[in-house]
């Protein structure tokens, strides 16, 4: 398929902080592609590069095989944007706001065929400012959609929502997939990238730090399980460099009273890991296992955690 | 998207519909575009606008002074002693004190850079030299020509009207525009591909929208309280009206095109505004200013406008010998929409 976004070695500074710091992504069309960090790395400064909305200090975008600098209205009539924290007039009521923003574009379905997309139809007449978080971000959406785009940006489309309204909002994301329209999404919560997303840029620093689809990600960074014990008082005593040595074991690192292991192999790893404790003479309270996940490949490969800052 | 094609305009409409919505929704804004100028009008007309002569009031120490000014109509005379006559003198109570010399002179005090000190002496002379037995040989009678449009009130509310387009149009303009900035709805907007001239377009059509109210009601009520003149043409009076919302919208646009504070964009609108209530001829003639800064004085648009307005209203003025105020008010407009669009800042 052609591409949808093509972004070559981006770079952007604000004074002394380097926002983005050469990054390269290419977007097929009709894929899903998240960009994924925590506060800071780049990432909304990165989209709004590519939505036209701040001017790169370097670096080459092309949007639907377009340039910002020669055809900024054609873009402008075949994307689909929601920004960070969208803020629309808290006077107005859904059905309005939709008819100012169709107006905008020369095709589109209607107002009343997109609020009923994103179901808000009981809602049709009530004014922005008695909408809750979720129903505003549905709205956000809805304004991305209303043009018919081709292209739609996702500048983390559920912070701040309660995990019932994230879920609404994957839903509906997931049913404009369905359509087969390109989606680029930036977020910084791991479960969304891993659900919505058919690849996925990990991003720290204005830096791309890791880049493929989240189950080759999660593959490549070798271990496919991790463990975690805690052992109180006694977690200053265990010996981590032999607990590495453990086979199947990838790394081992104690944090807080709490160990977490790297394993490839879980029914080989546990049982070696209880005999060694035992053998140490080391009692433990808790012991849990979960797959990996982005979450962990990005701690692998930064050491910090994408919620930490 | 072009402006002026069938869908820009639809779009326009749009804008124009969202910027009605937001001001009409927001019930103080409304009450203070209408009611403001009505209560100025009120309060000014009260101070200002009796329609019998005030007398003027004069004290005196001397009974003899007393009783021959007690017939006179123009003055008000109080006996007081001397300490309280100097202190109502001194404080403006009263605008003259005559004195009466035991050798039968008399001493007038007042100020005479205060016209109601001057005209309280002439009279207060005039009543006594009578009763001391002057005689005026040349007879003499009074006619009295009311001309409505030269009172104070008449003077002053076409200027309010002037300073209430201006202030409801800074305002409401700096203010809206600088909160969607602030709240990055204008970012949201750009996004798309809506027309940037439309978007300006639309505060400009907006704030003519609701002119009539902004002049009706101020014009109106000063017709009906006070019977102050609309003398010229009622087109011609829209058509004044109309250039003096774009100019003023206009600057309004330009004041806002930068700010990303409310705080600022205050600063700003009362930095343009407050000269132009003082220079601009709004509560006193512009003329009492010095020449040399009268050429500044008749390019402000305040002035303009106040002149277009009172010209029409009280002497009754075409279009045609407006023509210096309107194209001033013109030039305005376009200037500050070209740099408007220049210089916004869009998020």
């Amino acid at each position: 398929m052609a591409s949808a976004l093509s972004v070559r070695d981006l770079r952007k500074r604000y004074k002394d902080v380097v926002a983005v710091d050469g990054i390269d992504l290419d977007v097929a069309g009709g894929e899903c592609f998240g960009l994924l960090g925590p506060n800071g790395a780049g990432k909304t400064t990165t989209i709004e590069i590519c939505e036209g909305l701040t001017a790169p200090d370097s670096g080459d975008v092309e949007v639907l095989g377009l340039r910002w600098a020669s055809d900024a209205h054609r873009i402008r009539q075949r994307l689909g944007i929601q920004l960070q924290e969208t803020q629309l007039s808290d006077k107005l009521t859904i059905l309005e706001t939709l008819r100012l923003f169709r107006s905008f574009y020369a095709c589109g379905p209607s107002p009343d065929e997109v609020i009923a997309l994103v179901h808000l139809e009981e809602k049709r007449h009530a004014r922005i400012a008695a909408l809750s978080g979720g129903q505003k971000q549905r709205l956000a959406l809805a304004c991305a959609l209303v043009g018919d785009p081709e292209l739609l940006f996702l500048d983390e489309p559920t912070t701040g929502l309660d995990p019932q309204a994230r879920r609404q909002l994957w839903h509906l994301i997931e049913n404009f997939k369905r359509l087969g329209r390109t989606i680029v999404l930036t977020t910084h919560y791991m479960e969304e990238a891993e659900r919505l997303c058919n690849r996925v840029a990990i991003v720290d620093h204005g830096k791309v730090i890791a880049l493929g689809a989240p189950a080759q990600l999660v593959a490549s960074v070798g271990a496919g399980h991790l463990i975690e014990f805690a052992a109180g008082e006694a977690a200053s005593r265990i010996d981590l460099a032999s607990l590495g040595r453990i086979e199947g074991v990838r790394s081992a690192r104690a944090q807080n009273g709490s160990v977490t292991l790297e394993a490839t192999e879980l029914h080989r790893v546990l049982p070696a890991l209880l005999a060694h404790l035992r053998d140490q003479n080391t009692s433990i309270s808790e012991l849990r296992t979960h797959s990996a996940t982005l979450e962990d490949v990005f701690v692998s490969l930064t050491g910090r955690h994408l919620r930490d800052e | 998207m072009n402006s002026l094609s069938r869908d820009g305009l639809y779009s326009l409409g749009q804008l124009i519909l969202a910027r009605v919505r937001e001001f009409t929704r927001e019930p103080e804004a409304v009450f203070w575009a209408v009611f403001f100028p009505v209560l100025l009008t009120t309060a000014l007309g009260i101070a200002f606008g009796g329609s019998s002569v005030p007398a003027l009031p004069v004290v005196t120490s001397s009974p003899e002074v007393a009783r021959v000014l007690h017939d006179e109509p123009g003055v008000a005379v109080s006996l007081l002693d001397e300490p309280a006559a100097r202190d109502a003198l001194l404080n403006g109570k009263a605008a003259l004190f005559a004195h009466a010399n035991a050798d039968g002179s008399v001493i007038y005090q007042y100020d005479d850079t205060n016209p109601d000190g001057r005209a309280a002496r002439l009279l207060t002379d005039r009543a006594v030299q009578r009763a001391a037995g002057r005689v005026d040989p040349t007879p003499s009678r009074d006619q009295f020509v009311r001309e409505p449009g030269s009172r104070y009130v008449d003077f002053v509310v076409p200027g309010l009207v002037g300073l209430g387009i201006m202030s409801n149009a800074l305002w409401g303009l700096g203010f809206s525009i600088v909160d969607s900035r602030r709240r990055k709805l204008t970012k949201r907007l750009v996004a798309t591909p809506m027309s940037r001239t439309s978007y300006l377009l639309s505060y400009l059509f907006w704030r003519m929208m609701i002119l009539g109210v902004e002049v009706g009601v101020p014009i109106v009520f000063g017709v009906l309280a006070f019977d102050v003149p609309v003398r010229g043409r009622l087109v011609d009076l829209i058509l004044i009206c109309v250039l003096s919302s774009l100019a003023f919208s206009a600057i309004g646009l330009l004041i806002a095109a930068r700010p990303r504070t409310i705080e600022a964009v205050s600063g700003l609108v009362n930095l343009v505004q407050v000269p132009m209530w003082i220079l601009s001829g709004v509560f006193f003639s512009a003329q009492r200013f010095p020449d040399m800064v009268q050429p500044l004085i008749r390019a402000l648009p305040l002035t303009a406008v106040n002149d277009a307005l009172r010209s029409h209203m009280l002497q009754g003025a075409s279009l045609m010998e407006l023509a210096p105020q309107l194209l001033t008010l013109s030039t305005w407009v376009v200037v500050c929409f070209m740099l408007a669009l220049k210089l916004f800042r869009w998020q």
